[in-house]
């Protein structure tokens, strides 16, 4: 009889109960695409930040020391190293996922033929990593210094067979010494001397237009210096700090054990440096400041966007549901007091109408959820150029926000249902 | 004991007394009609006695049990199990059909059961009506089909609110014919009518005036059928 009296209702009301779902497609659909976006802007974000460069530096704690001490820019002059055995680690840390490409830098002192000296700076190009998670990863400077411009020839090729002989030489050293891209250039250094062909040239507008990139290995050949690493950089995607955020960076040691915790489990700079530190021994990793806030706070500032419009829309649909409910209830007044005169309870009533709007409701989410999928699409292509992944995540979020807007819209008509006195609607009075 | 006995009940609207200090007895199986001209008290004591409303004092002992002090939900099982109501707009679902109507006050009760509701719109003469919509149906169909629905739960009051009010004379007839047979079969009827014709066909008529028993008369020569009095 219940399942009877639903589908009859809904036969009856079919403009009404299509006004419902429509209404509910429509908040259903925005929060899908919303909340879609917003699951997914972090990766969006992150590939369209990674032209701001690394975030992260990591360099041996002596090098650190003397940094402060003297300001000596980062060259390594102490004779400290990191171990470049340990490099992988850094993907297995707490924020791991966090932590989107990172490259090493190894620099050898050489000399070419006529005798100019030149630093040889080994670095990742486009390094392939299997990482221990079953992650691959490929990163290098061709992803994580974009903007560099590349004047003549191509990026070193790692997986190339002949990439441990290939140089990129950068636009100020070239034009100095007059090399072109395809040259082979003899450079010498302490421990080593190599040819290196010339894979490109490349313009970055710094000091690195004076040196001459190569790989790792290539560059630790020259100087003597296998398994050794001067410094590492790491983009890695943040939470703006707070204050929790600053105390301890100044000092971890100073916070409480909860504190600690919710610090460690928050994508701060710092917890994220802390972490490095972990992994990678004798180490120190400071913040690219600027970089590292400006993410996080784009990134905080779209989330948030993204939620205002979800929770506008979410009120709408409830706005829209309320009035609409209420207008129904309204309407079958006379039947609500009839029911309640042969003996239903308001409970009974109160499933009825429920049952009805929930179904309704359920119609209008499926449908809203696959319109709210398009939306994302267009939002994905329009502003990022690429489509959004659909996250699993997605839809118990929008079912149970549907679920929840449909309830709030039926309280003015559960309301108005439970003080309907049969009396009233009967005999008119 | 009575099956419905109203102690001094008064109903009162700020100064407006609606019903003031009636007192009434209904037997078991009795036929009552109660009769008054507008704003007497009729509905107002048909919805005291039939548990849509609280008076507002007295007692109102419903087979020896005072419902007056009943919270709703006591007063909703109360209508459920004890009174059949039957009303002058009939206000059938529309859209339900006939025997889905009948069945609805039986899923409220217990279980519904379409060949118990079939029978009872046999019983009212309407088994071949039984899968039709209300506005299918003439209004002396459609309130036979309140009658169905008010005793298809085997009401111990059947509570008639002007059950003739909105029928020609024709339907009118086989309305009071279901009610005389409900009266062979037992059934306590209190029917509330502003139309003489139809209280005279009660065993007992109250006329309310003004919100208190004015007077009550006793049918003598009760048969349960109705007479036309054709005016000159």
């Amino acid at each position: 009889m219940f399942v009877r009296m639903i589908a009859k209702a809904f036969l009856r009301q079919w403009k009404k109960m299509l006004l419902i779902a429509f209404t509910i497609a429509l908040g259903s659909s925005l929060a899908t695409a919303m909340l879609s976006v917003m699951m997914d802007v972090g990766d969006k974000i992150n590939q369209e930040l990674k032209a701001y460069g690394a975030n992260i530096k990591v360099v041996p704690k002596d090098t650190s020391v003397l940094n402060e001490l003297y300001d000596v820019g980062g060259e390594n002059i102490t004779g400290a190293y990191l171990k470049e055995d340990e490099l992988g680690k850094i993907k297995t840390i707490f924020w791991a996922f966090n932590i989107v490409d990172y490259t090493p830098f190894i620099t050898a002192e050489a000399s070419l033929d006529n005798g100019d000296k030149v630093d040889v700076t080994g670095t990742w190009f486009n390094h392939h990593m299997d990482l221990p998670t079953g992650e691959a990863l490929d990163a290098g400077v061709a992803s994580l210094r974009s903007w560099w411009e590349i004047k003549d020839g191509d990026w070193i090729d790692e997986q190339a067979e002949d990439s441990s002989s290939l140089a990129m030489v950068g636009a100020a050293l070239a034009e100095k010494e007059k090399i072109s891209v395809g040259d082979t250039i003899h450079v010498t250094g302490s421990q080593g001397e190599n040819d290196l062909k010339v894979a490109g040239i490349f313009d970055a507008g710094g000091e690195e237009d004076d040196l001459i990139y190569v790989t790792v290995d290539t560059a630790q050949a020259l100087g003597g210096l296998d398994g050794k690493i001067d410094s590492i950089e790491v983009l890695a995607l943040t939470t703006p700090d707070n204050e929790l955020a600053e105390k301890a960076a100044k000092d971890p040691g100073s916070l409480s054990v909860s504190q600690y915790e919710t610090w460690y489990c928050t994508a701060y700079v710092s917890s994220i440096c802390y972490q490095i530190e972990e992994v990678i021994t004798d180490s120190v990793a400071s913040a690219v400041r600027q970089v590292a806030d400006s993410e996080g706070q784009i990134l905080e500032k779209t989330q948030l966007l993204m939620i205002l419009i979800t929770i506008l829309s979410m009120i709408g649909a409830a706005l829209g549901i309320c009035n609409l409910v209420t207008a129904s209830v309204m309407e079958r007044s006379q039947e609500i007091g009839l029911m309640k005169a042969i003996g239903a309870h308001n409970r009974s009533i109160t499933g009825l109408i429920l049952t009805e709007i929930m179904c309704t409701a359920v119609i209008g989410g499926v449908l809203g959820f696959f319109a709210g999928m398009g939306f994302a699409q267009i939002v994905g292509h329009s502003v990022f150029n690429s489509a959004i992944s659909m996250r699993p995540m997605v839809i118990p979020v929008v079912a149970v926000l549907v679920a929840i807007v449909t309830l709030i819209g039926c309280i003015p008509a559960i309301r108005m249902l439970l003080n309907l006195r049969p009396t009233e609607v009967l005999h008119g009075r | 004991m009575s099956l419905l006995e109203l102690k001094n009940v008064s109903k009162i609207y700020g100064s407006l007394h609606a019903l003031d200090h009636v007192n009434i007895k209904v037997e078991k199986g009795e036929w009552l009609a109660i009769m008054g001209p507008s704003g007497s008290g009729k509905s107002t004591m048909m919805n005291i006695i039939g548990a849509l409303d609280k008076a507002t004092e007295g007692e109102i002992l419903l087979d020896g049990v005072d419902i007056a002090k009943k919270s709703a939900s006591a007063l909703t099982d109360i209508r459920r199990d004890k009174i059949g109501l039957i009303f002058q707009q009939f206000h059938l679902v529309s859209y339900l059909t006939a025997v889905e109507n009948v069945m609805l006050a039986q899923y409220y009760h217990s279980v519904p059961d379409e060949k118990e509701a079939l029978e009872a719109l046999d019983r009212v003469g309407l088994s071949e009506r039984a899968h039709h919509y209300p506005s299918q149906l003439s209004g002396g169909e459609q309130q036979r089909v309140c009658v169905a629905r008010a005793l298809i739960n085997y009401p111990e009051i059947i509570l008639a609110d002007e059950p003739t009010g909105n029928l020609d004379e024709a339907n009118e007839e086989i309305v009071v014919e279901l009610f005389r047979k409900l009266h062979e079969d037992g059934t306590t009827l209190i029917v509330v009518t502003h139309n003489p014709e139809v209280a005279e066909v009660a065993q007992r008529t109250i006329v309310l005036r003004n919100g208190k028993v004015d007077h009550e008369t006793i049918n003598e020569n009760f048969t349960g059928k109705i007479k036309h009095i054709t005016l000159q």
